[in-house]
């Protein structure tokens, strides 16, 4: 990382210890909000949370680990989540899968090359009614279809 | 908002909130449960396991030690209490109820079994080449339980790659079972903060920040880790196969110094009760095994004591009365290695105030390869020395770039406890029944105050001692009771003492004398020390003193890595726990009263190298060649 | 987000926002405890702990600081009532907080949202905004003195544990989503050591209603031992699925014709961690005191294969547990990896018993509810459907 890379770091990253304060209970709204603005949590920010809040640094790459929607690797612009539990399982979630994989030329865990989509399988969405479901982003689709999924894919922004 | 600050690690790892009443005979102060159909009282918020001990029922536990707070997750210790639908861990239940408790059902005996199963088909510990072989926790529950086979299988191929990036600790998480002790104390008890939990399900495992090598974080060696792990998951780093190498080539002169601490605390590799001290069998054995010299650590600590407090002296006679401003006070002592790494880490802006004094095991490195290798005329190339500490981080600090000051590697090894008594038994050796034997010389002779440096507390106790009787011209005898000076010894985490010197001063001994005119500018000071142990107390020290606290208005402090001081440490024999951490110090105590000499000035060996080596005197231009040291700005940042 | 307006007797009942923290703040705190005794409303998460006794030990302790949590987790596989609660009636659940908030005497009540509900959290959020102005929330709520509550959101990360109430508060602490050991529970050492109620989305808007319309009212709903009604997460092979609102009480069977399902072989009760039932099980009753269930209810017909179900379900506790207790992080592994010898055939019969064995010591050993519930599929699929699965076509029959 460039030092004015840091810098802007330790700058935004001071502003969201301000914002919730700075406590240990702090820790999850500050690290959603950097992987929500990066798309991961790089190592220098996880040090400098770990500064801020005074605990230390392996600390906060162990509540990194233990959450799914949390992550130190970077991930595309565009993390596509597709649930796999049953009840979309049953309903075709593999074909889904398939065409997805097909169509941005990755297998499920893999980033393009661009950096704008990342494909990741998620345990039950809370959609098992109108499944299969994915997320994007913060974003839910319902009642897929393997053409509507890949369209719903190339049509975001 | 409510915070929990003072709280650092989750709560399902602290104490029981429940507070246990100090009288008893107040209603409601105890409560009585069956265990057993057993009627047993207790005190209200006992927990299951406690109760049991007191019941004379033992309940096998692996997560659970004395030291660090409850954790509750390896669940072997669960038991059926009435009424409840599951099995409870005894560990972390406290009592609150009349309950009935049954620790033998076959609920509960298939329950352990299957806990077991579950770790051995995990865990790549195959034991005949396993350090741990005889002394591991999984390995005595499984025999106990019966396991004669792989009930849910094995695994055939460890899973992680060993780190051996350490000078100090191995990590072989093929090895571990998940108990987080090693987490509990490094966060907690040590409050360094290398290891945690990382993952989730069936991919959590202990790592580093980052699953970096130990080598590359914040970790200052204590070993503590290892010295609670119940099985070989982590282990010191151990050089007695190069020590062999080195005791076998009869071009090499290999000779050993002995701290005290593995003197009092060997005996309990050799089954015996701990708090007996072997220390001249241990002197016997090692000849026998081939060392070729035997020194006493034990006498440069009476150096240190010297070169630390000739350095206090100077330090506060330069801000007292040349008004010195840029002096740093209090003195910190830096004996203790993985106290300097965790300063030089998470306070190094507080560098010069540790003492530039080495540590006894590094002043005797430079001098074995110097003084004594002139003296009895050998090469210093061939001379291999080695230390046998209580101690992982010494490992780390003999390794350190700068400790070359001989102009070789100064010490060349630094073996614990444990090693040491591995190498005795692989001589065949049985050391309690060896024949007692002295210390060689020139350093065979050391005081009690060098020996008391294995206790927390100790090198404080010493250089009271020394200093008292420097400015007063008293004697120590006439000031403590004994010469002892009780108000710093004990296990209280932090320890503080005021020492007035009064207004009727001594002349200044000749071994300091170019240094201070007189003590006149003394006259109705209060001395101020303290002492911590174990890193979580010395944050607190350290935290005061940026805060401008008590603390920060003292002279000197002793800071020791471990809980208890080296007793403590992380090379000393596995199980450590407070009740035998009190038994070895009344070991190190008892021995120091026994002794004739119990003040490092008075030890003739160390005015001897003053009058014959060290001609300058203590903190000269040679002694600091020799005898001092300077530190490293680390800094907690890992790259 | 559009709302939709939904049919039931008791949840979906008619309810005016503001209503329940109105009749509430007429009542004594105590006569509020009593109505909730009176109701017999017992936790709508799963456990089913009545939620009275739950509120008397919190209001009851003399600290100075007590939390109201609204568990809004909701990630057990197959169950979604919540987020239609959240979104449709999200004046049910706060007005139940802020009724929870005055009886307990706590002044401050979190929200733990799902972080896959990230895109309900906006609504919600203004949501909570127009309550502040109506001085729903806020200081001295509709004009009692001394009566300041508000409520905020937190979000989950991605983690189902953080369902259970004690990973929940662990998690809100800002630490890794793991269960304590209890006792002490959260009604005495909970949110930050606090006493602290912990509620399911659904318990506080049976709450809001019941402070209404009476405990009374709402007993004569359901059965005896169940009380009221639940809202059921229907999801699988049927024509109609979606959330339904019905009295305890209603036969399996009954709820199968309601909602279109043909054919059907097995209904999951309970989500991933609840039991499964045959064809000669559907004649059971939806109960806590017969089949218990959060409100998942998932259906397969005679074209699904169990041990692919089975498999599926237990891949998900592999990744989802914890991982600190012995129990559930390595158990669930062997358990998943006997489904796997069974998939592909390479199985003794002495194994799979002794998986059994081991499932039942999970059920009493593990720390928390996730590994004691995880085998409940294991064991009730290969005990309901042990013909088809062993005996007849690998899981598959016509």
């Amino acid at each position: 990382m460039l030092i004015l890379e840091k810098n802007a770091m330790t700058e935004e990253i001071e502003k969201l210890v301000e914002k919730y304060g700075p406590e240990r209970s702090s820790l999850l709204p500050i690290l959603q909000d950097i992987q929500r603005d990066h798309k991961s949590i790089p190592d220098f920010a996880q040090q400098e949370v770990a500064r801020l809040l005074d605990i230390h640094p392996v600390e906060v790459f162990s509540v990194i680990s233990f959450y799914s929607f949390l992550n130190t690797e970077p991930k595309g612009k565009f993390i596509v989540r597709l649930c796999q539990t049953i009840t979309c399982d049953i309903k075709g979630k593999e074909r889904i899968a398939q065409a997805i994989e097909r169509e941005l030329g990755i297998s499920f865990g893999e980033t393009t090359k661009d950096n704008k989509y990342t494909l990741e399988f998620a345990n039950c969405l809370g959609m098992c009614d109108q499944g299969p479901a994915m997320l994007i982003n913060d974003m839910v689709y319902a009642n897929l279809t393997p053409e509507k999924a890949v369209k719903i894919l190339k049509g975001v922004k | 908002m409510d915070s929990r600050k003072d709280y650092r690690a989750p709560l399902s790892q602290q104490p029981l909130t429940i507070e246990k009443p100090t009288d008893l005979t107040a209603i409601g102060g105890t409560i009585t449960v069956e265990i057993n159909e057993k009627k047993v009282v207790v005190p209200l918020g006992t927990t299951i396991l406690d109760a049991c001990k007191m019941a004379g029922i033992s309940i096998p536990t692996l997560c659970h030690h004395e030291d660090l707070c409850i954790a509750g997750v390896c669940r072997i210790c669960v038991v059926e209490v009435e009424g409840m639908r599951t099995l409870q861990a005894s560990c972390a239940f406290p009592i609150t109820a009349p309950i009935k408790i049954k620790t033998s059902t076959s609920m509960v005996r298939k329950a352990r079994r299957h806990i077991i199963d579950l770790m051995l088909s995990e865990h790549y510990g195959e034991c005949y080449s396993c350090v741990r072989n005889g002394n591991c926790e999984l390995q005595t529950l499984a025999k106990e339980y019966g396991v004669d086979n792989y009930t849910f299988g094995h695994v055939e191929k460890p899973r992680y790659e060993v780190d051996r990036s350490s000078y100090s600790v191995i990590r072989d998480m093929s090895k571990c079972i998940l108990c987080k002790r090693c987490v509990r104390t490094c966060i907690d008890l040590q409050e360094v903060g290398v290891l945690e939990s990382i993952g989730r399900g069936d991919a959590t495992h202990i790592s580093t920040f980052l699953e970096k090598p130990l080598s590359d974080v914040i970790c200052i060696n204590c070993g503590q880790c290892i010295n609670r792990c119940p099985t070989a998951a982590l282990r010191a780093n151990d050089p007695s196969d190069e020590i062999w190498r080195a005791i076998d080539d009869p071009k090499k002169h290999v000779v050993i110094q002995t701290a005290p601490s593995p003197r009092a605390a060997i005996c309990e590799e050799f089954g015996m009760e701990a708090g007996t001290s072997l220390t001249q069998e241990l002197n016997t054995a090692l000849k026998r095994i081939g060392f070729d010299k035997v020194f006493d650590t034990n006498f440069t600590a009476d150096l240190t004591i010297i070169e630390e407090g000739t350095e206090l002296v100077i330090r506060l006679y330069k801000a007292l009365v040349g008004k010195d401003a840029s002096v740093s006070l209090p003195q910190f002592t830096s004996c203790s290695p993985g106290w300097v790494k965790y300063l030089e880490h998470y306070y190094p802006e507080y560098l010069d105030n540790l003492s530039s004094a080495k540590s006894p095991q590094q002043m005797f490195g430079s001098l074995i390869k110097t003084f004594y290798a002139e003296k009895n005329g050998v090469d210093p190339a061939d001379i291999v020395s080695v230390a046998l500490m209580p101690c992982s981080a010494k490992k780390f600090e003999c390794n350190r770039p700068e400790m070359v000051d001989s102009g070789y590697k100064d010490v060349d090894y630094g073996l614990t406890t444990r090693e040491m008594a591995k190498m005795i038994k692989e001589a065949g050796i049985n050391l309690p029944e060896m024949p007692k034997s002295h210390f060689d010389n020139p350093f065979g002779e050391a005081s009690g105050a060098g020996l008391i440096f294995g206790a927390t507390g100790g090198v404080m106790e010493a250089a009271i001692r020394t200093i008292v009787e420097f400015i007063t011209g008293a004697k120590a005898e006439d000031v403590f009771a004994n010469a002892n000076v009780l108000d710093v010894r004990g296990f209280e985490g932090i320890k503080y003492m005021e020492i007035p010197l009064g207004d009727t001063f001594g002349p200044v001994p000749g071994l300091i004398s170019h240094l201070v005119p007189n003590w006149d500018w003394l006259k109705g000071a209060t001395l101020k020390v303290a002492v911590a142990h174990g890193t979580a107390n010395a944050k607190k020290v350290m935290d005061d003193i940026k805060a401008g606290g008590k603390f920060s208005e003292c002279h000197f402090i002793e800071f020791m890595a471990c809980p208890g001081g080296c007793l403590g440490g992380g090379g000393q024999p596995i199980p450590t726990t407070p009740e035998i951490r009190e038994k070895r110090a009344k070991a190190i105590y008892a021995e120091d009263e026994s002794l004739e000499l119990r003040k490092s000035h008075e030890n003739p060996n160390v005015i001897k190298l003053y009058e014959e080596f060290l001609t300058e005197g203590p903190c000269s231009h040679l002694s600091h060649k020799l005898l001092h040291t300077h530190y490293l700005k680390r800094g907690k940042y890992i790259i | 987000m559009v709302k939709t307006k939904r049919e039931g007797s008791v949840i979906f009942s008619e309810y005016k926002r503001g209503e329940a923290i109105k009749a509430a703040l007429e009542k004594k705190r105590e006569d509020i405890l009593l109505e909730l005794r009176e109701s017999k409303v017992k936790g709508r998460g799963g456990a089913g702990f009545p939620t009275a006794t739950k509120w008397m030990v919190v209001a009851a302790s003399t600290a100075e600081i007590k939390y109201v949590i609204c568990n809004a987790d909701e990630g057990e596989p197959g169950t979604f009532k919540d987020r239609v609660l959240l979104v449709d009636y999200p004046e049910l659940v706060f007005d139940g907080m802020v009724v929870a908030g005055y009886t307990i005497g706590a002044s401050r009540g979190i929200v733990y949202l799902r972080g896959e509900y990230e895109y309900i959290r906006k609504p919600l959020e203004d949501y909570l905004e127009s309550m502040r102005k109506d001085n729903l929330l806020g200081k001295n709520i509709l004009g009692k003195e001394g009566f300041d509550f508000d409520i905020s959101i937190r979000m989950g990360s991605g983690a189902y544990v953080c369902g259970e109430e004690t990973a929940l508060i662990e998690s809100l602490e800002g630490n890794r989503g793991e269960a304590r050991n209890k006792p002490p529970y959260p009604v005495n050492t909970g949110f930050f050591g606090r006493p602290t109620v912990v509620n399911n989305v659904e318990t506080l808007a049976a709450v809001s209603h019941i402070v209404v319309k009476g405990g009374d009212w709402f007993r004569q709903h359901g059965t005896d031992k169940s009380t009221g009604s639940k809202l059921f997460s229907i999801s699988g092979d049927c024509e109609l699925p979606g959330v339904y609102e019905l009295p305890w009480g209603t036969k399996l069977s009954e709820l199968l014709t309601l909602v279109g399902a043909k054919n059907t072989k097995a209904i999951q009760v309970g989500g991933a961690s609840g039991i499964c039932l045959n064809k000669t099980q559907f004649d059971r009753t939806l109960a806590y005191e017969d089949a218990a269930t959060g409100g998942s209810i998932m259906i397969f017909n005679g074209s699904r294969n169990m041990v692919h179900i089975l498999k599926n379900f237990m891949e998900f506790f592999v990744e989802e547990s914890c991982g600190q207790c012995t129990p559930c992080r390595i158990g669930n592994v062997k358990l998943l990896e006997g489904v796997k010898m069974i998939e592909s055939g390479e199985y003794t019969f002495d194994y799979i018993e002794k998986l059994m064995e081991l499932g039942r010591t999970m059920q009493v050993s593990s720390k928390c509810g996730l590994g004691q519930s995880s085998p409940n599929p294991f064991i009730s699929i290969l005990e309901n459907f042990k013909d088809e699965i062993f005996n007849g076509n690998g899981g598959y029959n016509g």
